[in-house]
């Protein structure tokens, strides 16, 4: 199994219970939602926190790029933390337009942050880290989660 | 060096939507045309007018599309950097527009001089996007199979346009080359060698993304493009050579290869993690429905040479593949790219994200719906005219007012990314 590998598989976790909360709210169904929503947006933070805390030092020190892709990474995550929050607040209002829109936007901002990962940063990741224990670590916190 | 993996290089929002905003007019232009024209246009695919519709769709409408499409596209899903992209789009736009409608009018008036004049306009327009967009792609650091569908696809775009400027000179001065085969060799090009490879790249990328499919199958993103390729050039091959009953036979393979990518895609929709639907994804639909029934039709002449003796019948595959295709297709891409492009340019202008409107705030779904209906229904009518004369002024009518519909929802696009634009602009001011 490579480093990555496990981060890779959960982003296809996380698309689930996406679609699952975005679908409960479609249909009205806003307790149904509101658990999905809690679900996929705590996944996601883990997620986040998983390449933040893990990943991307051990990554940087392995090559010494510090400001490259990493730091393009980490500003994504910022913005689609805000994109969560406002699905939040959507949610609580019950604005089922405003839930509906935001997703969108953070799906298409999720997907194309994930391909990004999947295609450039990931594989430079497994060549550097190869022979590390940084994949178990990773591993084990999103089992944890 | 590292790729860059921000959006930073992406073109100004200008460049896409200049060919977004233009592509729909040539649609209404054709509706238009057919309105005017009535039945006798569409009694085969050498008629003045159903060559002009031909290419108001396919020089006009897919090609205005495509290039936009892909100016937007290559820096985000391959990395890639469109060298001066404002700058190239500032020459190109013009000279595809002149182009297209110097051909179309050329065409339409069997106007040699008319059609001559078109010939370098295209040449250069597609040229420069060619070489602009081939360099791009072949600079990045990315790999898979988007990739290198794209850029067979840009060949192709090369290679359809090079064919059709020489069949322009040749039906102009009146060349003594055989117009029919090399007219069946270009169109294979126009629409397998450049629209449906460039569909398959695009779709490669944004099927799973925009609707949480699976990926398609590594063997099939992998085998499908080339094989398309083998196809179109064996089937080029075959014609130039004129051996008819041949080439005609690498019919079969080619109808195998459009029903096989629309079952594929039809599949992972159908097998989808996203339950709600959308303009973008309903369009789609429409147009594997479309290229599926267009891969059977292809077979059953194939096989039944005999249907091939009525001329509609050609018509009839046109007809599934231009509107029916292509037009669903674009128009589904365009209902989501326009609004993430506002998205993304907006949420750059420093507001903190909250303040930037989401993207169901861009165009109004309600508009993006019913326009869709309109289309399906000027598909079906566009469809049966091809059978039944009496239609075709009502269809090219419903066409043309889908089209109409189409362009004006862009137009709205571009007004909310205005509005929204200045309310932030006020509001970074203020603070
Ligand atoms: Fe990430
Ligand atoms: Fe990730």
């Amino acid at each position: 199994m490579s480093t990555t590998q496990p981060l890779f598989q959960h982003h296809k976790h996380c698309d689930e219970i996406f679609a699952d909360a975005e679908a409960a709210c479609a249909n009205g169904d806003w307790v149904a939602g509101a658990t999905a929503f809690a679900d996929f947006a705590g996944q996601l933070e883990t997620h986040f926190k998983s390449e933040e805390e893990v990943l991307f030092p051990a990554f940087e020190s392995a090559t010494g790029m510090v400001s490259g892709p990493t730091e393009v990474m980490r500003g994504e995550h910022r913005q689609m933390r805000e994109l969560l929050a406002q699905m939040k607040q959507a949610l609580d209002e019950r604005d089922g337009d405003g839930f509906g829109g935001t997703a969108e936007t953070l799906l298409i901002m999720m997907q194309q942050h994930n391909m990004k990962e999947e295609n450039i940063l990931y594989p430079m990741c497994d060549n550097a880290l190869g022979a590390s224990d940084v994949g178990a670590t990773i591993a084990q916190r999103l089992a944890g989660a | 060096m590292h790729p860059n993996l921000s959006f930073e290089q992406a073109p100004p929002i200008s460049v896409p939507y200049r060919f977004f905003l233009a592509a729909p007019w040539f649609g209404v232009l054709a509706g238009v045309l057919l309105a005017w024209a009535g039945g006798d246009a569409l009694g085969s695919r050498w008629t003045p007018e159903a060559l002009a519709l031909t290419h108001l769709i396919a020089a006009g409408f897919m090609l205005q599309a495509m290039s936009g499409a892909m100016f937007q596209f290559i820096p985000v899903a391959v990395g890639g950097n469109v060298w001066r992209s404002l700058l190239v789009a500032n020459v190109v736009q013009p000279l595809l527009l002149l182009g297209a409608l110097l051909l179309v009018a050329g065409f339409l008036f069997s106007a040699p001089v008319l059609l001559r004049a078109a010939v370098p306009a295209l040449l250069l327009g597609v040229g420069i996007v060619v070489t602009a967009v081939l360099f791009a792609l072949w600079r990045t650091p990315a790999t898979g199979m988007t990739l290198w569908t794209m850029r067979i696809a840009v060949a192709g775009l090369a290679v359809t346009v090079l064919l059709g400027s020489l069949l322009a000179e040749a039906l102009a001065r009146g060349l003594p080359l055989p117009l029919i085969e090399l007219t069946n060799i270009h169109l294979a090009w126009g629409l397998g060698g450049w629209a449906l490879m460039l569909v398959a790249a695009v779709s490669y990328f944004v099927v799973p993304m925009f609707q949480l499919t699976h990926p398609y199958p590594l063997w099939f993103a992998r085998g499908f493009g080339p094989a398309l390729l083998l196809a179109v050039t064996a089937w080029s091959v075959l014609w130039f050579v004129g051996d008819a009953p041949y080439a005609r036979g690498v019919g079969l393979p080619l109808a195998l290869l459009c029903a096989g990518f629309a079952a594929m895609t039809l599949w992972l929709q159908f097998t989808r993690r996203r339950k709600v639907d959308d303009a973008t994804s309903l369009n789609f639909r429409v147009a594997m429905l479309a290229l599926f029934a267009f891969g059977v039709s292809v077979a059953a002449i194939v096989a039944f040479p005999e249907l091939a003796d009525d001329p509609r019948a050609t018509v009839w595959l046109g007809m599934l593949a231009f509107p029916g295709v292509f037009v669903s297709t674009i128009s589904g891409m365009m209902y989501k790219i326009a609004p993430f492009l506002n998205w993304l340019h907006l949420q750059r202008l420093g507001a903190p994200i909250s303040a930037v409107p989401n993207m169901k705030k861009m165009i109004s779904a309600d508009a993006m719906t019913a326009q869709f209906r309109l289309h399906v229904l000027a598909l079906l009518l566009l469809l049966a005219s091809v059978w039944l004369p009496s239609l075709v002024r009502a269809a090219g009518i419903m066409f043309a007012g889908s089209c109409v519909w189409l362009g004006w929802n862009l137009i709205s696009a571009v007004n909310s990314y205005r509005r929204f634009r200045d309310q932030i602009r006020a509001n970074v001011l203020r603070c």
